[in-house]
């Protein structure tokens, strides 16, 4: 079938729309001024989306430290100063009465305000359940799923002492509990058991020296009355729908529903400041990681495409996922750029590390200056050598965090599967991962590392080499990291949000087209047209076509005979390709990606890739 | 005028400090408001709980939880030996009992009727908290510590392992940017060795062997502290390693000297006693590890608040990151404008004049302010 030869504008959004995709509902209430802010650890950022001519974009952008701790205990003095900022830059007044206003009078104030919070720590969850790739997996699912940051998981079979246990509860001061275990008719004392730890532990919340703890009970019901009596003494206990009511069933929605409901209640209720902006807010105020998922969420439903969103922060790398229409979220609590450096060392380990720096650096060396970063975490890299050596840094932190991620976005584990003759040969155990990189549409970037790199062909080829997508995969990232501010929005104003995301929010580096199968160095794995421009793609080789942000172009891949790009081996894909800051980027590395051992041969095919990509400081972009 | 906030440590020969002595339960306060105290006096002591076992007692004699209270020999609050019997049905006809013996030594804490467990408690631990520092007793936490006032030199490091320990300061390298050799270490038991720019491993197994209870230095190589503790440091937050002796960097990792004003202050006080903490917490509310020495100094004390923050021309400066990393100079234009560094990055950057004369730009991020 012919192709159409030329490339061409796709109406300014970096990525392209779904056919027939209509974001000026009708029914979208009316709302021209739109102030939203997201209250983070340590800082609040504040953002302003105005309806323009009929469509929404961002109008502009402020912040300033957080204030939820000491010397000031309120919250608002932080969302004050970043609204004010936001109207210095834009010259508008939100504030009057030392508040945010809306609705508009006098021309001052907002239509909307809405706000996230991940202050003081985000939501912090303990979890337990009866068996740990079970009850306690769908139970972490569920609170990781809310927003929450699960601090530890308790379970029958995690190994520890009930002495160890208790320890444990004391020592971590979690927000919230979330109990589960048992399906409906199953145990009912292992659940007895769980609830005299939690009552020998007496644990305290984290905020607020008065209130009881919450803790949700979302395990099975025949155990409810007799886990009332042993902790409703001592705790606030709320009863919800069993979370895992039958082994091959979960049900996450009404426990995920109570940990937000109860964030609000209690955790929001008791952090400083908070009780006054819940009453400036026109919705509840959001945990950060949540509308973060909501945003994601959105995403690939509107887009049609399975999404896998990032975060690498200093001390965190949060993963977001949307496979087949089911969400996963995870944390990995010790994976980061700055703070949790030594940790990304201590689990990646030096050599693995090293073996993405194109120069000649030995362990001990990188060793000492991963160190260095790790006690002067606020320090920048000065020279491409640093900065090498950083995103390196940043690969191992991301491909750990998605084998993190992938453990536990999985199907049900634990469940009896009608094997057949051919099952006995292949093993399957149920549980395996949702995650497949084949069928992922769409990567989006997000923190320092990626949206602030020097060249965004870098930030592109930290993602192709960390997460090795297959196929035919888009590319973005996160320009200022927004996507708290329009995942609440998207819960009032859906097309709003989805409009701000596409035009303000993404910044498309492109396409990555991977080949997956196996030949010899060298051998032609796929031939290619793209727009007028075509081509062969030889194993081992990485190559880059500069389609600029906010073009599509026509593109017809044929590959070799064992070699497949989403139609099957050697089936012939045609359709659009969208470029962005990188372009579209052919990676013809193989998977899984494999560096050569010897040093010389790894660093020189390292230069070769990464000056492929145009992403070499200094080299021709 | 430009402004950046950089924080830096403090290295002072008189400083007035206050430190909190608190127990993590409650205990017993054993000193009053205004008392003198020593390194070693004991400010409070408490008894930790022990831990707790759960004994599942129904399903070991085969009973329903409910009927447990009537086959219980003991009652809540009383000891129990390991191997004494605790609960005994009464069988059929006397016949068939079953018994269960009590799997520890403890505390009967209390019977479940409704789980069916039996809850035994170890015996308490007796925790205390030391003074760790001379002075004088300025507050008292009720129940729980006090607060120590004193007056004395502080020096804070970087980065450190190991907890609190007090010894007298023994200078064992020939200068600042001297290595500290494995055989110049003798005679330093109980001491806390000062050593110049670094470490090997031989130095570092010769202080432990000598007895020295902590070793001050300008930086280790990784690969030292990861042989010293046996494992690689994860997250940043020290203070717990299991290690007969603590350590102290004061620059960082890598070979570096260690800074000339902090080599003198420590010269100057060798022979003193140190109380010394290599506890460090780089997030959220940092920690430095810190060498405290008390004594009768006769310059003024400087309050130790916060480190002063303002980036400004004329700011005496150090530079933490490569290429210049470790060099000293000062700070003679703050630009407005954005600039271009090697990386391509556009950051704000402060022009710095090092002591060797070379003027040189730099983040500013990557600017520590040395206190003047």
């Amino acid at each position: 079938m012919p192709i159409e030869s030329e490339c061409r504008p796709s109406a300014g959004h970096p990525l392209t729309l779904k056919k027939g995709a209509c974001y000026h509902s009708a029914a979208m209430p009316e709302a021209s001024r739109i102030v939203a802010t997201d209250c983070g650890s340590t800082t609040t950022k504040a953002i302003l989306i105005e309806k323009r001519d009929g469509s929404y974009r961002l109008a502009g952008r402020g912040e300033a430290p957080t204030t939820v701790e000491a010397p000031f205990d309120d919250v608002t003095a932080g969302v004050l100063n970043a609204v004010g900022e936001l109207e210095d830059l834009t010259d508008q007044q939100f504030i009057a009465d030392r508040r945010v206003r809306t609705p508009i009078a006098n021309d001052v104030g907002a239509d909307l305000y809405l706000s996230t919070s991940s202050a003081g720590g985000g939501l912090q969850m303990l979890v337990t359940g009866v068996v740990k790739t079970m009850t306690a997996e769908s139970a972490q699912r569920a609170a990781l799923g809310a927003g929450a940051i699960v601090i530890d998981v308790i379970s029958v079979d995690d190994g520890r002492a009930d002495h160890e246990r208790v320890a444990r509860i004391r020592s971590i001061r979690p927000d919230m509990i979330l109990m589960s275990g048992g399906t409906e008719g199953g145990t009912v004392q292992h659940l007895l058991d769980t609830s005299e730890i939690l009552l020998a532990a007496a644990p305290r919340p984290r905020l607020g020296r008065d209130f009881r703890l919450p803790v949700i009970y979302a395990g099975n019901s025949e155990a409810r009355e007799q886990i009332g009596t042993i902790l409703g003494d001592s705790v606030d206990i709320i009863f919800e729908e069993n979370l895992r009511p039958q082994l091959d069933r979960e049900n996450l929605g009404p426990a995920r529903e109570a940990i937000h409901r109860l964030f609000l209640e209690h955790v929001m209720a008791q952090a400083p400041g908070y009780d006054k902006l819940l009453t400036w807010t026109n919705a509840p105020i959001m945990s950060t990681p949540r509308a973060v998922g909501e945003m994601v969420q959105l995403a690939a439903r509107t887009e049609e495409v399975d999404v896998l969103a990032v975060d690498i922060g200093g001390a965190t790398t949060d993963i977001f996922s949307v496979f087949g229409e089911r969400f996963n979220r995870t944390v990995s609590a010790n994976l980061g750029m700055s703070y949790s450096i030594g940790n990304v060392l201590a689990e990646a380990s030096a050599a693995s590390i090293r073996r993405w720096i194109p120069i000649d650096i030995d362990e001990d060396e990188l060793r000492n200056r991963l160190r260095n970063k790790m006690i002067r975490p606020t320090t920048i890299p000065q020279t491409v050598e640093d900065l090498l050596i950083e995103q390196a840094v940043a690969r191992e932190a991301l491909r750990l965090a998605l084998i993190h991620h992938a453990a536990l976005a999985s199907g049900l584990k634990g469940v009896q599967q009608a094997r057949t003759m051919a099952d006995l040969f292949t093993q399957v155990s149920g549980g395996e991962t949702l995650v497949d990189m084949m069928a992922l549409g769409l990567i989006i970037g997000s923190g320092g590392i990626l949206s602030h790199a020097p060249r965004r062909q870098q930030a592109a080829l930290m993602l192709l080499d960390a997460f090795e997508p297959q196929g035919i995969t888009r590319l973005a990232v996160d320009s200022i990291f927004m996507m708290p501010q329009l995942g609440v929005l998207a819960h009032e104003l859906p097309d709003a949000a989805m409009e701000v995301f596409k035009r303000d929010c993404l910044i498309a580096l492109g396409t990555a087209i991977v080949p997956i199968g196996r030949s010899k160095e060298g051998a032609v794995i796929l031939e290619w047209r793209i727009g007028e421009e075509s081509g062969e793609l030889r194993a081992g080789e990485l190559q880059r076509i500069p389609i600029a942000t906010g073009e599509t172009c026509q593109a017809e891949l044929i590959p070799a005979r064992r070699f497949d790009v989403g139609q099957g081996k050697g089936q012939r894909w045609t359709g659009e390709v969208v470029g962005g800051a990188a372009g579209v980027i052919l990676d013809g590395r193989g998977r899984p990606l494999e560096l050569p051992h010897d040093d010389v041969e790894r660093i020189r095919k390292l230069r070769e890739w990464i000056e492929a990509a145009g992403a070499m400081p200094g080299g021709p972009q | 005028m430009g402004v950046a906030y950089t924080p830096g440590l403090r290295v002072t020969p008189s400083a007035a400090i206050r430190r909190e002595r608190r127990l993590p339960t409650d205990g017993n306060v054993l000193v009053d408001r205004g008392q003198k105290v020593h390194a070693e006096t004991l400010i409070a002591q408490a008894e930790m709980p022990g831990n707790l076992h759960a004994i599942r007692a129904a399903q070991i004699l085969h009973i329903d939880p409910q009927e447990l209270q009537s086959c219980i020999l003991k009652q809540p609050g009383d000891a129990v030996e390991a191997g004494e019997i605790i609960a005994e049905t009464k069988g059929l006809w006397g016949l068939f009992k079953s018994a269960l013996r009590a799997p520890l030594t403890g505390t009967l804490e209390d019977i479940s009727g409704v789980s069916g467990h039996i809850r035994i408690r170890e015996k308490p631990r007796q925790v205390k908290v030391l003074a760790h520092i001379a002075g004088t007793v300025a507050e008292i936490i009720e129940g729980e510590g006090a607060f120590i006032e004193t007056q004395g030199a502080l020096v804070q490091g970087i980065f450190g392992v190991g907890g609190e320990r007090r010894g007298r300061l023994r200078i064992l390298a020939s200068g600042p940017d001297a290595p500290l050799h494995a055989d110049a270490v003798e005679d330093c038991e109980g001491c806390v060795i000062v050593g110049g720019a670094t470490v090997d491993d031989r130095a570092v197994e010769a202080a432990v062997r000598a007895g020295a209870v902590g070793l001050v230095v300008g930086a280790v190589r990784d690969e030292v502290l990861r042989h010293y503790l046996g494992y690689d440091i994860g997250v940043a937050i020290t203070g717990q390693e299991d290690v007969p002796m603590t350590l102290i960097l004061t620059e960082g990792f890598g070979e570096l000297a260690m800074a000339t004003r902090t080599w003198q202050l420590l010269s100057k006080l060798e022979g003193q006693l140190a109380s010394i903490d290599g506890a460090t917490q780089i997030r959220a509310g940092v920690i430095r590890p810190e060498v405290v020495v008390t004594g009768d100094s006769e310059e003024t004390p400087i309050s130790v608040g916060e480190p002063e923050q303002t980036l400004e021309p004329g700011s005496r400066v150090r530079i933490i990151r490569a290429p210049h990393f470790g060099a000293l100079g000062r700070v003679t234009r703050l630009p407005v404008q954005l600039a271009e560094i090697e990386t391509e990055s556009s950051v704000r950057i402060a022009v710095v004049k090092l002591d060797d004369g070379d003027e040189v730009p730099v983040p500013r991020a990557n600017l520590e302010i040395i206190q003047e």
